[in-house]
């Protein structure tokens, strides 16, 4: 920049490179996208290709053909194998619990926090704030206990026969998988900053035709929000469905295992079943597939929603 | 009148706190006691069999000197995030700066980049054990024999790359929504002022991508401090502890050991914690501190 004539030569070499760089940049790009492509979906096509091939065929070529072609580990999934199944409904009851009731609780937090004024609230929404940048891995092990049998096993007696409990009791129950995840920071957040740009006007009629908070709220403000809530929704059931760490160290007899909790089980068991561990694999990522592949706009709004907390 | 008016009020702040009672009761139970509950524990040695017992700092110094945190769960740990954060960021980033190109099938690229991501964990590494098994496809496509996960120079390294594969699609989107935020009329100003694509690129849109790539980064420093579900399913922490990471190794003093120690595992839950919590905040100054441009 300083010495302006010097580079003129200079300068018209590298104008060529950025005509080349003009005429090759659009081919490249290509190029650098179908490589990615192929490398994003290599992994489930020759994990579709081998749940259909048999057993003995796991490490056997054709790589990119089922063939010899067979249903067997489908029908070992669905039929002969009855924890599969068992697996897959638990699996459905945890997500859907936790979606719903997350979904409900995060709006109804978050819309308090934008609209209602209460005391402590600015405080309160500090803290939430807090509870967000904070590892999950700190309160691991409280945690547990607290689900399990508490911070004093047996609970607190009071007199013969009547003991407070300290804890939740809830191990080895689809119950202790859910509690703990029916509500969280992110959420409430996601919801707050929605409810401030909700237009007031539309509630305010709601409270002159003399509706409370409460019949504002589930009558105006929730319908009025669905598209907010199929978003923070679909982050929750994807969450909860591929959810692994917590279900591994609350849930402990076979058939109360989530999907992703079995699938390592049955690996530990039967390892060398692998097509039928593949198939398996199919099962637990099929319905989150479908969900995408319907809501696809929502599920890039939430991701996209989740970088716009700093920015 | 002043009556009515307070009365309305407690009505206003009694409705406030119905409102958020679920998320109150769930961040005492288990955010606020939790993490009370957790340093306490920290300083005591507990089995699960006997109440907790008060130890001091007995716990922090255990931790301190035990050999596989020092040798093997530290050291991995670092070199994870050193090596899976800026890899992961760097990848997503151009990939969405490719993307925000006027391309022809973008959305079909879209939809299968974040494929890897919508995947479970456990799935995906289940996949990946019989992806790189010794007569796996991978070793046949390429023509090796190596045996991937069961050898200690190269078991972490597959980890590693199979989380850099999974996130870079999530990272991608997020870049992608902050690439599409900055207003083309900076760009056009920009080749008015005829600054080349170069130029253009590290003066314009990295400077106003900051905050993101903060976010990004940050994401992705907590995520990688806490890998686990990967290291779980694919080797156990092994061979030779050489994929033992902090989280693993707390999981495996709390829950998996012939002998529990809950407390010890405690006390390493907060040594990570204030890690994660330092190099966040360092990485916050050199991010901000980099720009000139600060908004």
């Amino acid at each position: 920049m300083k010495t302006l004539p010097d580079v003129t030569p200079d300068n018209s070499m590298s104008k060529g490179i950025l005509t080349a760089w003009g005429r090759l940049k659009t081919p490249f790009f290509y190029a650098l996208l179908f490589f990615w492509a192929i490398l994003c979906l290599a992994p489930l096509y020759f994990t579709l290709v081998f749940s259909l091939k048999p057993v003995a065929n796991a490490y056997t070529p054709p790589l990119w053909l089922p063939i010899p072609f067979t249903l067997d580990n489908y029908r070992l999934v669905l039929q002969s194998f009855d924890l599969f199944p068992r697996w897959i409904f638990n699996s459905t009851i945890v997500a859907v619990v936790v979606t719903a009731c997350r979904v409900l609780f995060c709006a109804m937090a978050g819309y308090s926090f934008a609209r209602i004024e209460f005391p402590f609230k600015n405080f309160l929404f500090a803290a939430l704030l807090i509870s967000m940048m904070m590892p999950g891995v700190v309160t691991i092990i409280p945690s547990f206990l607290i689900i399990g049998p508490g911070f004093i096993r047996g609970g607190i007696p009071i007199g013969d026969s009547f003991t407070i409990p300290t804890g939740f009791n809830l191990i080895n129950h689809l119950g202790g998988v859910i509690l703990p995840s029916v509500v969280d920071a992110f959420g409430v957040f996601m919801m707050t900053q929605f409810y401030k740009s909700f237009p007031k006007e539309l509630e305010e009629a709601a409270v002159m035709d003399g509706m409370g908070r409460w019949g504002t709220f589930f009558w105006i403000v929730l319908p009025l929000s669905q598209t907010q809530l199929l978003t923070l929704g679909l982050l929750t059931f994807q969450g909860s469905w591929n959810g692994f760490l917590w279900p591994l160290l609350v849930l402990r007899s076979p058939e109360l295992f989530t999907l992703p909790i079995g699938l390592q089980w049955f690996r530990g068991e039967y390892y060398t079943l692998i097509s039928v561990i593949l198939a398996g694999s199919l099962f637990n990522t099929l319905p989150i597939l479908i969900l995408f592949f319907v809501f696809q706009k929502y599920f890039v709004r939430s991701v996209a929603s989740t970088g716009s907390k700093e920015g | 009148m002043s009556k009515k008016i307070s009365r309305k009020k407690v009505t206003e702040a009694l409705a406030g706190y119905a409102f958020i009672s679920p998320w109150l009761f769930i961040f005492f139970t288990f955010t606020v006691f939790s993490l009370g509950y957790a340093i306490y524990l920290s300083f005591t040695r507990y089995n699960l069999l006997k109440p907790p017992v008060w130890w001091g700092l007995e716990g922090y110094q255990r931790v301190l000197s035990d050999e596989l945190f020092l040798t093997k769960a530290l050291p991995n740990t670092f070199k994870y995030v050193l090596i899976v954060v800026p890899i992961q960021t760097m990848i997503s980033l151009v990939l969405a700066f490719v993307m925000d190109q006027s391309l022809r099938f973008r959305r079909a690229f879209r939809t299968i980049f974040y494929l890897p991501s919508v995947t479970s964990s456990v799935v995906i590494s289940l996949i990946f054990v019989w992806l790189f098994a010794p007569q796996g496809i991978f070793n046949q496509i390429t023509h090796l024999t190596i045996n991937w996960l069961d050898n200690p120079a190269t078991a972490f390294y597959v980890i590693m790359g199979m989380n850099i594969f999974t996130t870079s699609g999530t990272l991608m989107l997020i870049f992608l929504s902050g690439l599409q935020d900055i207003s083309t009329t900076i760009y056009e100003a920009a080749q008015i002022d005829g600054a080349d694509p170069v130029q253009v690129f590290f003066r314009i849109t990295i400077p106003l991508l900051r905050p993101v790539i903060f976010f990004v980064v940050t994401v992705g420093v907590i995520g990688c401090f806490q890998v686990f579900d990967q290291i779980f399913v694919m080797t156990s922490g092994g061979p030779l502890d050489s994929t033992t990471t902090l989280t693993y190794l707390i999981y495996k003093w709390a829950f998996r050991d012939t002998t529990i120690k809950m407390g010890q595992a405690s006390s390493l839950a907060v040594i990570l914690t204030l890690i994660i919590l330092a190099v966040t905040l360092i990485q916050r100054r050199v991010i901000e501190g980099s720009g000139s441009t600060t908004q």
